[in-house]
């Protein structure tokens, strides 16, 4: 089992799927959320995912394959 | 590190231990450094900081880390220039550049660099590490040298030369990472929770970031124990315009200046400008953009620290304004013409946004204005495109005066 711990931001045409809850019924990883702030425009959600390895990173492909962005939480890097 | 309570979370305010972390367990959110301020307070005059080091060090009351250990290669307390040619042009009195384009490793990246090396000794690190495009990688390569650490920097395979040689001099382990910034960045978030190293930007982040609040300090100082009334920041992750910011508050907290009027405004490029959007569009939260701009080392997309900038422009009632692309270059050949200070992208967008400021009616011919230039121009010699048309002469004064006299027609 593996966690990861990552960020997801919703384009407005997307912010009603209902993305993480497939992520639990398709592919059995479990969700936690944390922190979330959705708007009218767009939004996102810092959650956790829980799965077997190869499980998560194929959830979080899917995830990416619908426009959703995604973002690894360690990974809130500056740059310069 | 007397002063030093705890850290912080931003967002749920739960506290941690002085480790190396960066988020916070129950929210993720990103942690800060939180200070016991009464004893600062009573521990720092303006006159024990004057007698200290012609450095950042002079601060360091107000950072957190040991001063005995710092790993300094003697970075800050760079010039602070009234810049009366540039000043005329732009119809303001009292503009000064600060000057940060100076430091060891030619940006205003030594200051959280020098920061974090120290806490990472204090941490007995024996790696340094992080992910860069650029200025970041030379900084951390120096001070990993100084420190006598094992010394590892990760970047996007496509990197200008001068940058990748700007680091390697230094001799750390230069990894090129195929693909983008933005793959080379989640790779090394991996390799930040497989390996125990001090990665500059991921884990060790709460300490790097508190090195940018000298840049604050000294602005004050120089300018004889005054916040400025305006400050223009080149915004990136936008961590830095938060923390010249607190720079100025906890100064004003410890007496050492008045209450702070200063406005703070941000400076982006318009093919990277996410903050800014999000500011002229009235909106607390950031939309991450693809980054499409020649200020390389302003690319991020999707801005870290943007929320908190957001917070700083409201709070201070600074504007966040965007440089077009094609006036970059505009701005880092005037600011060089003006005041013969060669600057990078990330300077010419700030030349330019100041520009623009000046036209809205934002800053007023009086009024203290501080432009914030954090990086030299030879690193993005290649920016600067084919822009030298020297007189081709033979040996030969006739011939040298003939083309002379038709280029000064
Ligand atoms: C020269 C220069 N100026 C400004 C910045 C912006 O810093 P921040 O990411 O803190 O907004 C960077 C890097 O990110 C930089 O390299
Ligand atoms: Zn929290």
């Amino acid at each position: 089992m593996v966690t990861k711990r990552v960020k997801f931001t919703f384009p407005q045409e997307l912010i009603k799927e209902p993305v993480i809850y497939k992520l639990g019924v398709d592919f059995g990883i479990v969700t936690n959320i944390r922190r979330a702030d959705i708007r009218d425009d767009m939004g996102w959600v810092v959650l956790e995912l829980e799965g077997e390895s190869g499980v998560v990173d194929d959830g979080l492909k899917w995830v990416i394959s619908t426009g959703v962005r995604v973002d690894p939480i360690a990974g809130d890097i500056i740059e310069g | 590190m007397p002063h030093v309570k705890c850290l912080q979370c931003r967002e749920c305010k739960s506290e941690y231990p002085i480790e190396p972390l960066n988020a916070c367990e129950f929210c993720f959110g990103p942690l800060e450094v939180s200070y016991d301020y009464d004893a600062v307070a009573k521990s720092v005059s303006r006159k024990s900081i004057e007698s200290g080091p012609n450095t950042m060090w002079r601060y360091h009351d107000f950072l957190p880390v040991e001063k005995e250990s710092a790993v300094d290669i003697s970075t800050g307390f760079t010039p602070l220039i009234h810049a009366k040619n540039l000043g005329r042009q732009l119809g303001l009195d009292h503009l000064y550049i600060k000057n940060d384009s100076v430091n060891p490793t030619f940006s205003f990246k030594d200051r959280p660099v020098s920061v974090t090396t120290t806490k990472a000794l204090e941490f007995e690190f024996e790696v340094l590490a992080c992910v860069s495009t650029g200025n970041l990688m030379g900084s951390v390569a120096a001070h990993g040298a100084k420190a006598g650490m094992e010394t590892m920097v990760f970047y996007p395979a496509d990197l200008e030369q001068g940058k990748i040689q700007g680091a390697a001099v230094y001799g750390p382990t230069m990894v090129a990472v195929e693909g983008t910034y933005d793959q080379a960045n989640r790779f090394c978030s991996e390799l930040a929770d497989a390996h125990s190293w001090a990665f500059v930007n991921i884990n060790m982040r709460p300490y790097y970031a508190e090195g940018s609040k000298t840049l604050g300090y000294e602005v004050a100082e120089q300018l004889g124990w005054k916040a400025p009334d305006h400050c223009v920041v080149p915004g990136a992750s936008g961590e830095l315009h938060t923390k010249i910011w607190k720079g100025l508050e906890e100064f004003q907290g410890a007496g050492l200046i008045d209450k702070a009027k200063t406005k703070m405004h941000l400076a982006q490029a318009e093919g990277c400008a996410p903050i800014v959007e999000a500011f002229e569009s009235g909106n607390t939260q950031v939309k991450p953009v693809r980054p499409r701009t020649i200020a390389k080392s302003l690319a991020i997309g999707n801005p870290a620290a943007g929320p908190y900038s957001l917070e700083v422009l409201r709070d201070t009632g600074g504007t966040g304004v965007f440089a077009y692309e094609n006036s970059i270059i505009d701005g880092i050949r005037l600011l060089a013409e003006t005041e013969g200070i060669f600057t990078e992208t990330a300077g010419g967008v700030v030349i330019s946004s100041l520009k623009r400021l000046v036209k809205q009616g934002k800053i007023k011919k009086d009024e203290v204005t501080v432009a914030f230039v954090t990086g030299n121009g030879l690193k993005t010699l290649e920016a600067m495109g084919d822009f030298v048309a020297p007189i081709e002469t033979k040996p030969d004064l006739d011939t040298f005066q003939t083309k002379l006299s038709n280029r000064r027609d």
